[in-house]
């Protein structure tokens, strides 16, 4: 039998790279040996994408993108397809959880300085990862059919509108018709079930294969490949992939799915933040609801564009300035000049600033699932803020802030007191 | 010090996660005193539902042999619950036009399947105890939680007639109500009757709720030993890297 596996695999060798593969990607692929807590999150990403990609395919069985059916047959889904229930939920709570963790990734990559170089492409694959799966969960929250999903989706086309000129015909285009409608529903389910499906998928391939030529970063910040072995040329702080690393992210995934169970099992609307009260309210293009508020997962943009104040009569603004908010990522690599990539070797200022950075990302994104009259107003005869609802120059301050931490970069980190980084990984 | 900073950064995050669960409530609403376990209180809650709602309003999601799991079987449910020679297995439709309702209400009664999940088990409570004479309205009734409903008090036989007590809005909640004619229940009665009515909405929005929940202990504790199992192997592994 053994002798027959290995002419078998032979067989396939002369046809078919699988073992060069096996060993390139996984068993001979070395990551350093000193991973922590915040390296389990890429793999869990790519575990959430597949269980999204796996249950998307089985509601996609049921469900039908059509204005008149479509509410009805995600409740179809939910009390008469055999364990439509539990898909219906792995995939709701699937998108909130993609978020989770893909946040804790790239703040991973943040701290550690995983976006510097030679590590820019992956940085910036993986910014692209990350719009992608922006419009995946924008277009497939339009799905449901409910208010929110309807009232969201119209607030963020008619965004496009405040485009100086060619603004108004845009929306138009994207919806494809005056409001959202069945034709609507239709193009964004073709884009949420296919289209971008298969750029994110080309996405991933092509940040893992740039990951897997240049090498993981490590919490040292320190490259593992300047320290090699002199006979084997193995990475002296390496280790093989394969068997350390995929026996050690099975402890992460057995984590993740505890906490991914308890919320499917227990609380799939978590309070209401991953599935909103609202959108079990069929869709009526007659009735605004009172309070549209995006989910959790795009209000820190959704904060910096109701911040930001209308200048000449023309939202465009706000509308750049969230835009904006969303690409600065991209520039991360070449705006921050530190002599180190990590953060234990950085100084406090940086340490300061990035704090500035999260607590700013958490206020916004709490501002922006609440109405902008959440702390009610300051007083008319106050100087300056008169009149102004309070949320409103809370969230202007932090947008300021949130964008002061990219343009001050270069600066702050250009003559950074830095601690001697040593030669070799620490622990 | 490095660990430190991440443990700092997760405490201002975990410390804003409160902030960020706060769900914020215009109107004061009493908390819906139900027990979903509670199948007497169910089956109450369905007689209530089927005898008073279910003529205007549709639970078109639901279907009748789904109260099986609130412990009725078929007999109990053709004999008591269907009425209009509807089968077992179909959903709970109603006969009303939407187009003749909308012009009796002003708007056509929404469908009921999954309104406890849309609306909140307190708000329902609430709204169905907050009917109150208001001669300014068409129907001749006006509600404290849904101010000018277009619908009539249904269960006015059974609450009795309450009027706002003068001098205050109508946007306060409950305390601001007076029972003038009393009804055919007692107040405690009437509220016990619309806890139970609430408690089978719940249940109607999601049937098998309780079941997912039962799953979800034995797929918890799998994932447990799945846990330790995991956590030993990679000790096991990683023993000649350290």
């Amino acid at each position: 039998m053994q002798k027959h596996l290995v002419n078998l695999l032979a067989w396939v060798d002369e046809r078919f790279p699988l073992t060069s593969n096996w060993k390139a990607h996984l068993s001979e692929y070395y990551a350093p040996k000193n991973f922590n807590f915040w390296y389990y999150f890429g793999s869990l990403a790519m575990l959430v994408l597949v269980l999204q990609i796996v249950t998307g395919i089985f509601l996609a069985m049921h469900y039908k993108p059509d204005a008149a059916l479509a509410f009805a047959s995600v409740e179809y889904i939910m009390r008469d397809v055999s364990w439509g229930w539990l898909i219906r939920y792995m995939h709701s709570t699937g998108a909130s959880m993609f978020f989770i963790v893909v946040y804790l990734h790239m703040f991973r990559g943040m701290i550690y300085g995983s976006y510097r170089s030679p590590r820019e492409l992956i940085w910036l694959f993986g910014v692209g990862i990350f719009l992608c799966l922006m419009g995946e969960a924008f277009f497939g929250y339009l799905l449901p059919w409910g208010q929110m999903s309807y009232w969201g989706a119209q607030v963020i086309i008619n965004l496009f509108t405040t485009i100086p000129f060619i603004g108004p015909d845009v929306s138009e285009w994207l919806r494809g018709d005056y409001v959202v409608s069945d034709a609507t529903l239709n193009r964004f389910f073709a884009f949420h079930v296919i289209a971008l499906p298969l750029v994110l998928l080309g996405l991933v391939a092509a940040h893992i294969i740039a990951l897997h030529e240049v090498g993981s970063n490590n919490p040292d910040g320190v490259e593992i490949k300047k320290n090699k072995d002199p006979v084997t040329h193995i990475p002296l702080d390496g280790i093989p992939f394969h068997p350390y690393y995929t026996v050690k992210d099975i402890v992460g995934v057995s984590v993740f799915l505890i906490v991914f169970s308890a919320i499917i099992f227990f609380a799939p609307e978590m309070g209401g933040y991953f599935l909103e009260a609202n959108n079990f309210i069929p869709a009526d293009p007659l009735k605004t609801p009172a309070h549209i508020a995006p989910v959790w997962y795009f209000t820190p943009y959704y904060s910096i564009l109701r911040a930001v104040p209308p200048i000449f009569n023309s939202q465009f603004p706000g509308v750049a300035a969230m835009g904006l908010s969303v690409m600065v990522f991209a520039l991360m690599p070449w705006l921050d000049r530190s002599p180190v990539k990590s953060i234990r070797y950085r100084s406090v200022t940086y340490k300061l600033w990035l704090s500035l950075f999260v607590v700013s990302f958490v206020i916004l994104g709490y501002l922006g699932t609440v109405p902008s009259n959440v702390w009610g107003t300051f007083d008319a005869a106050t100087s300056v803020v008169g009149g102004a609802d309070r949320a409103t120059i809370v969230a202007r301050i932090f947008t300021v802030a949130y964008f002061a931490f990219f343009v001050f970069m270069p600066w702050y980190t250009k003559n950074e007191k830095t601690k001697l980084v040593p030669e070799r990984v620490t622990g | 010090m490095n660990s430190l900073i991440m443990k700092r950064l997760l405490l201002v995050i975990s410390l804003s996660l409160p902030l960020l669960l706060q769900a914020s409530e215009s109107v004061h609403l009493e908390r819906a005193p139900i027990n979903s376990s509670d199948q007497a209180s169910l089956q109450r809650g369905a007689k209530t539902f089927v005898n008073y709602c279910l003529n205007c309003h549709s639970a078109a999601y639901m279907r009748y042999n789904r109260l099986s799991e609130i412990g009725l079987n078929d007999t109990q449910i053709k004999d008591s619950l269907l009425f209009a020679g509807e089968k077992i297995g179909e959903t709970m439709k109603v006969a009303i036009q939407p187009t003749d309702a909308k012009v009796w209400f002003g708007v056509a009664p929404p469908d009921l399947s999954v309104v406890a999940r849309a609306r909140g088990v307190d708000w329902l409570y609430g709204y169905l105890r907050g009917f109150y004479r208001d001669s300014s309205r068409p129907s001749g009734w006006n509600n404290t939680v849904f101010p000018n409903v277009g619908m009539p008090h249904v269960l006015w036989q059974l609450q009795g007639q309450q009027v706002l007590k003068p001098g205050l809005h109508s946007d306060v909640a409950q305390p601001a109500l007076r029972l003038e004619k009393p009804g055919l229940l007692s107040p405690k009665e009437y509220d016990a009757t619309i806890a139970d009515l609430v408690n089978y909405l719940a249940f109607m929005a999601e049937p098998g709720k309780q079941q997912h929940q039962k799953l979800g202990l034995i797929v918890l504790l799998f994932l447990s030993l799945l846990f330790v199992l995991a956590y030993y192997l990679k000790k096991e592994f990683w023993k000649d890297v350290h």
